[in-house]
């Protein structure tokens, strides 16, 4: 099951037809504290790149990205009372949300493991 | 997600304070603030917030607009030197400036024509006896240019201007303070909260003061930029210090209740309803000498139109500056500041509502990206202040 990224540093890890969603450790640590995480709502659907959810640190409010078009399957219940679970495990139980791809070919479009490490390091 | 990449402002025309590279060294993450190239943290908001509020956090304030304000010929002795100085600044100024004991230090305004608030600032009567006829004013770095040529303009060829900009000023904050700096500055013992005096850290001419911005007992140095270099890598090699980044220092003041310029004020706001009255001094409402003193009066005598206030979300969800407060589907009133506090453990917030809905308890709502979400006014600090009266 392979891990795709985007330049605005979500990934989704995709299984079938669903993907679950992130922001990537390199994101959690840019933020720093999470201390607030607002996730779609279960059915809503979105279109690659619309503002999907909102993570809030200390600092400031950010928008999270679509990675892909498809409709929202679940939002992580953990994150309303545990925030901080973003910044411990970004990557793994600190996922925003889980959505049914609606056109799987937009995967493609996204950068593997590799590919994202290397634009992080340019950034 | 957005906001992850830095600020991608011109970086070019950025200044850097005489503090740069130690903030680089200290892998403090750099942003644009006020002109400067400024470190918004460190090890990270939370935790340099939470060491503030229990050691000690060392702040860069350098590129904030201290300066000297004195009557042509110089600082000399005795009272009427002093009166004629805070005369000049009085001009601008709501507060009383010729009541200031030798000394004592005062925050007041900066008003407008119409008595809209251009800064706020604090400004010190010397205490020496052989420097009467000055003033040490600190305005903020944002506006400073601005603040200066009205100074100027106003001091005309009864005094002159002189800029301490170019010097370094660190603040040192947090119930550890007095322990680390009396280490270098014994003296700071004796002052209590706005006061000030002027210390010698080996030969550097420094200039203590204990205030700050943080809610917490501490002190402001302003010191010759070499010597202060030295002298903050110093106080940084106490294990009771950290550095503190801009980050920290806004939800430390959040907390605290105290006015970021440009946010809270702002020249559409007067005194009055920015709940800074206090600062206007029984002797100057009674001579109502200052600029906009008609709006000022009314206000005073009628109640503002709006009041700032405390505003505590009652969800998880931080309510930004911006923000719109409802009351019955209605707006009623604006975020000004608002994010985490991390003593709080919670969302924080301050903004301007209707006057008659400004009693702590007051139920609102808050309007965070379009869902109404349940808040209440409160009073103002979040966390009570620790200054050493």
């Amino acid at each position: 099951m392979a891990v795709k990224y985007t330049e605005d540093h979500e990934w989704i890890s995709v299984d079938g037809d669903v993907g679950t969603v992130g922001i990537t450790k390199y994101a959690a640590e840019q933020l720093g504290d999470v201390v607030f995480v607002e996730t779609p709502d279960s059915g809503s659907t979105y279109k690659k790149g619309d503002d999907m959810a909102v993570v809030e640190s200390v600092k400031a409010a950010s928008d999270v990205y679509a990675p892909v078009s498809g409709e929202i399957t679940e939002g992580n219940p953990a994150l309303a009372e545990t925030p901080e679970t973003v910044n411990e495990d970004p990557e793994g139980t600190g996922w925003f949300c889980k959505i049914k791809l609606s056109d799987a070919g937009e995967l493609e479009s996204l950068m593997d493991e590799a590919a994202y490490k290397s634009f992080c390091e340019g950034l | 997600m957005d906001g992850v990449m830095t600020d991608e402002a011109d970086t070019e025309a950025l200044k850097r304070t005489p503090l740069y590279d130690c903030h680089v060294a200290a892998d403090g993450r750099m942003v644009p603030f006020a002109g400067y190239e400024m470190p918004v943290q460190f090890e990270g908001v939370k935790p340099e917030h939470l060491w503030t509020r229990a050691h000690a956090g060392l702040f860069d304030v350098s590129h904030m607009g201290p300066c000297f304000l004195t009557l042509k010929g110089g600082p000399r002795e005795g009272d009427a030197a002093h009166h004629a100085i805070a005369s000049i600044l009085e001009q601008l100024v709501p507060s009383d400036i010729a009541a200031l004991k030798p000394g004592q230090s005062r925050l007041t305004v900066l008003l407008a024509e119409d008595g809209g608030i251009l800064d706020d600032l604090i400004v010190t009567r010397p205490l020496a006896a052989d420097r009467q006829g000055m003033l040490y004013i600190v305005v903020n770095g944002a506006v400073k240019e601005r603040d200066f040529a009205l100074i100027e303009a106003t001091a005309g060829d009864k005094a002159e201007l002189m800029r301490a900009d170019d010097r370094i000023l660190f603040a040192l904050q947090g119930p550890e303070a007095e322990d680390v700096l009396s280490r270098h500055f014994p003296e700071c013992r004796g002052l209590t909260f706005m006061q000030s005096q002027r210390m010698f850290w080996s030969d550097a001419r420094c200039l203590v003061s204990r205030c700050g911005y943080t809610g917490e007992d501490g002190f402001e140095v302003l010191v010759p930029a070499e010597q202060g270099k030295t002298l903050v890598e110093v106080l940084l090699e106490d294990p009771r210090v950290k550095p503190i980044g801009l980050g920290a220092r806004d939800s430390l003041r959040l907390e605290a209740g105290l006015c970021l310029y440009g946010h809270d004020l702002d020249p559409s706001r007067d005194p009055v309803e920015a709940d800074l009255a206090w600062v206007i001094q029984k002797s100057r409402r009674m001579r109502g000498d200052f600029p906009g003193a008609d709006r000022i009066t009314k206000a005073l005598a009628d109640g503002p139109v709006e009041k700032r206030v405390g505003i505590r979300p009652l969800e998880r969800a931080p309510a930004r500056e911006g923000t719109e407060i409802h009351v019955g589907g209605t707006k009623v009133g604006v975020v000004t500041s608002g994010g985490f506090g991390p003593s709080v453990d919670g969302p924080v917030a301050m903004g301007y509502v209707r006057a008659d809905l400004a009693e702590p308890g007051t139920a609102v709502h808050l309007m965070v990206r379009g869902k109404e979400r349940p808040g209440e006014v409160c009073a103002l600090p979040f966390t009570p202040a620790n200054y050493k009266r």
